[in-house]
């Protein structure tokens, strides 16, 4: 199957600023997609490109495998956008709103729609101009999701919502995905891209410095164990894999390259063991490492780069 | 101690910093214009005219436009000033203080900026406090300078000086009620909309208590701008309806810090309005959305035009008798004072001078009406309803075809109204007759929108146009009168059209029509071309 979106060199420039500078994305049809990067990474512009509101400079971008620049208008009657920063019409109340997006899309959902102003608990009735920054997200996303579409396009959609919309939002965005829609969801907030997110690519100054699975993600870098058992801390020093072993009160503590956690585990082997856990690296660590300060190559722990693996690396091309 | 006012100073020079050049340009413009009313106008009138112009004023139509008459019998320029120049400056100066006020007001309390200063050491009073004292720099800078203009024009001084505290005066009193009006309503369009309401309501208070007898009646007393033209200035000078003035200032000042006092940040007293849960029909397509967000601007200027045009064309026939006597002003309606034909229709040539005007009028219209394509862009809207499945021709076509439509009805409009204020002159027909005429200039104005939509296409400015128009204004509506050549006023377009003749069963020339009606096409076509071809300005 083609994928929904395919994109390969972008190049965006604003006058002497480039915005996009060779970016690469790709996402298969059903998969909910997260695309992080620090503010300013070029995450908006390059959504903007796909929904063909800016006109890439090079590089090709495919949007169900049209040109998302020639051929706008019957590719955005299969996608729903939300933007960042949501403006609505000030005269307009929240349900004209949905109402009128829906109709510009081909329509909406009137089952659909009914249920998420439920679940969103948004008050239709009011004026655009008096909705708060959460609310005018929500009338923007109550309008996309209840659009029948096959792609969803969602620009950081949660940075006004409070911890109980997000859920709503999440389970809403799991709905739609089971419905086989597809989701590119660029966002900060890093527990929504793991709660909802299949694959993500990573993006920094115009480029994509990482894309894969979490999982092949998490392979990149190391697990924290922490150990408290009856072996010497040399011998698990020496064991390949494992660095920045750490001792206290005779726990130890050290992080272990993806691969390497067997050797450890083997040299347990008839020891006794009081306390062993182990942890994957978190997406905070994964993104830390990717734009953290400098040049975004970490060093202390979790931070091994794995070299090859399924996941591609663009550590490179960074300057 | 009293810790509400705590910060005053320092916002006050923020103010000023953020205000001055918008400041300096309305008391420069509005002190500009009364210097040069007061150094023109005699001379292009002379005694006689200045007389005859007295006798329009007289009439309840000239009053309605003007002032209560004083100083008729001899009419000075000074008088002239008072009578008819004074309401205008005040009005202006009261739009400049509403809005400064309420821009410092609620209109940074509705961005959230004012919940940003109130957490710092901030005292609850202070923004307003320091908005009345910009507002009280702002009318003591423009009442300088007026007075100053008219000092250099040669008028009496303490009239010139008194002339600017009026205006000075007025400015307080609606900058006062903003200071309340900012209160009740959340919305800082709404808060400005309540306060112009007043100010409405005084205007037309005053006008139809000064056409109801020479000197004002009650009702010109209701009104704060009558106040300050029962001041007699330039005639019989008193001070007193001043203190009025300054009173009703306070007064409003003192209850918006009252009112202020009893509520929260970001709060108004007055409740916000409810509104449909579902879109109309009409409210799911483009151009029923543009109609919605446009009707309330465009049933205000229909509403302005009709009454200023009925207003107009009543005053057309003594304006015409005026107009036989000053060759000076024959020059402005174009007419040779040896030609017998065009002496003996004076009245109607006068009405086709009108109706030029008012078709400029409306072009400003459509000018204006184009911004919201740009607000739009800028403000993201654009971006939410093109990433729908709508094509970038019929996003902007769509306000387009909104804007031609509202300035043919605009026109139509002026011209009945233009009409039925002449009806007591020449009959009845006259309505239908010039609303018919005045769309003889809808190919023109359909070229203006056209050409704002190519500028809007093109990415650029629309401040060319907007300056183009001025030109086009000053040479069509004053070219005569300033001995243009003939070839300049020759490619003033609104010029070129002639209305009258086309409507009547005469034999106007229909060419320009033809060609304007092609030009806006090809305009039209070229600027959402070009629109498709650009980026999105985000």
């Amino acid at each position: 199957m083609e994928p929904i979106i395919e994109v390969d060199g972008l190049v965006k420039n604003f006058g002497a600023v480039r915005a996009l500078d060779g970016l690469r994305l790709r996402v298969e049809p059903g998969e909910v997609h997260g695309f992080l990067g620090p503010n300013g990474a070029g995450k908006s512009t390059a959504l903007r490109v796909l929904l063909g509101l800016l006109r890439a400079d090079a590089g090709t971008a495919r949007l169900f495998g049209s040109d998302p620049w020639r051929d706008a208008v019957a590719l955005h009657r299969r996608l729903a956008y939300v933007p960042g920063d949501v403006t609505l019409w000030p005269k307009l109340t929240g349900g004209e709103a949905i109402d009128l997006l829906g109709f510009l899309r081909g329509g909406v959902d009137e089952a659909r729609r009914a249920e998420l102003l439920e679940r969103f608990q948004l008050d239709p009735t009011r004026k655009g101009r008096t909705y708060s920054k959460g609310n005018r997200q929500k009338v923007a996303l109550v309008a996309a999701l209840a659009s029948d579409v096959d792609l969803l396009v969602l620009d950081e959609p949660t940075s006004g919502l409070d911890p109980l919309m997000e859920l709503v939002f999440q389970d809403a965005v799991r709905q739609a995905a089971d419905r086989g829609t597809a989701v590119l969801l660029s966002s900060h907030i890093l527990a929504e891209v793991e709660a909802l997110c299949s694959r993500v690519t990573i993006i920094r100054d115009g480029r994509d410095v990482q894309t894969g699975s979490l999982a092949e993600l998490r392979r990149l870098t190391r697990s924290t164990v922490l150990l408290d058992a009856d072996v010497p801390a040399a011998e698990i020093q020496a064991l390949p894999g494992v660095h920045g072993l750490t001792a206290d009160a005779g726990r130890l503590r050290f992080t272990v390259d993806d691969g390497a956690m067997g050797t450890v585990v083997g040299a347990l082997a008839g020891r006794e063991v009081r306390t062993l856990t182990a942890t994957p690296p978190s997406l905070e660590e994964l993104f830390v490492h990717h734009y953290g300060n400098g040049d975004g190559h970490g060093d202390g722990d979790g931070s091994g780069t794995g070299g090859g693996g399924p996941a591609r690396t663009k550590a490179a091309h960074r300057a | 101690m009293n810790t509400t006012f705590v910060g005053t100073g320092r916002l006050v020079r923020s103010m000023l910093q953020e205000d001055r050049m918008r400041l300096l340009v309305w008391a420069l413009l509005l002190s500009g214009f009364a210097a040069y009313a007061a150094l023109v106008l005699p001379r292009v009138f002379g005694a006689d005219g200045l007389q005859a112009r007295a006798a329009v004023m007289a009439e309840p139509a000239g009053a309605m436009m003007a002032g209560p008459g004083y100083g008729l019998d001899d009419y000075t320029i000074g008088a002239l000033m008072a009578n008819e120049m004074l309401g205008l400056l005040a009005v202006a100066v009261a739009i400049m203080s509403l809005l400064l006020v309420v821009r410092h007001t609620r209109g940074d309390e509705e961005a959230g900026r004012t919940e940003l200063l109130r957490a710092a050491p901030l005292g609850r009073h202070a923004q307003l406090a320091a908005a009345l004292t910009v507002l009280l720099v702002a009318n003591a800078v423009v009442g300088t300078l007026l007075s100053a203009a008219l000092l250099a024009a040669g008028l009496g001084a303490a009239d010139s000086w008194a002339f600017g505290a009026a205006v000075a005066a007025v400015g307080l009193v609606f900058g006062g009620i903003a200071a309340t009006t900012a209160q009740l309503s959340s919305h800082a369009r709404a808060a400005s909309g309540m306060a112009g309401a007043v100010l409405g309501a005084a205007y037309v208070l005053r006008a139809v208590g000064d056409a109801q007898e020479r000197g004002g009646s009650a009702l010109s007393w209701a009104s704060p701008i009558g106040w300050a033209q029962q001041m007699r200035l330039f005639v019989d000078l008193r001070w007193w309806p001043l203190l009025l003035l300054v009173a009703l200032a306070v007064a409003g000042a003192a209850l918006g810090y009252a009112l202020e006092a009893r509520r929260d940040v970001g709060a108004g007293l007055l409740p916000d309005r409810r509104g449909r849960v579902r879109a109309t029909a009409a409210g799911r397509t483009l151009v029923g959305l543009t109609l919605r967000l446009e009707r309330g601007r465009i049933t205000w200027w229909a509403v302005g035009l009709f009454v200023f045009g009925a207003l107009t064309g009543s005053i057309a026939g003594p304006m015409a008798e005026t107009m036989a006597s000053q060759p000076q002003l024959l020059a402005v309606l174009g007419v040779d004072p040896t030609d017998e034909e065009a002496m003996a229709n004076l009245v109607s040539e006068a009405m086709g001078a009108f109706l030029k005007f008012f078709a400029m009028a409306v072009a400003v219209y459509g000018l204006a009406a184009t911004h919201r394509l740009r607000s739009d862009e800028a403000g993201g809207r654009a971006e939410l309803a093109l990433a729908a499945a709508v094509p970038r021709a019929r996003w902007a076509g769509a306000p387009l075809l909104v804007h031609l439509g509202a300035s043919l009805l605009l026109l139509v409009v002026a011209g009945a109204g233009l009409g039925l204020g002449a009806s007591s002159e020449i009959g009845a027909a006259a309505v239908g007759e010039f609303a018919l005429a005045a769309l003889a200039y809808g190919p023109l104005l359909a070229c203006w929108v056209a050409a704002a939509m190519l500028l809007y296409g093109l990415g650029w400015s629309s401040v060319p146009l907007w300056a183009l128009l001025i030109v086009v204004f000053v040479v069509g509506m004053y070219g005569p009168l300033f001995e243009l050549p003939q070839a300049v006023l020759d490619v003033e377009p609104f010029g070129m059209i002639d209305a009258l003749a086309l409507a009547g069963p005469g034999d106007g020339d229909a060419t320009p029509l033809a060609v304007g009606a092609g030009t806006a096409v090809v305009l039209a076509v070229a600027g959402l071309a070009l629109f498709r071809r650009r980026d999105l300005r985000l």
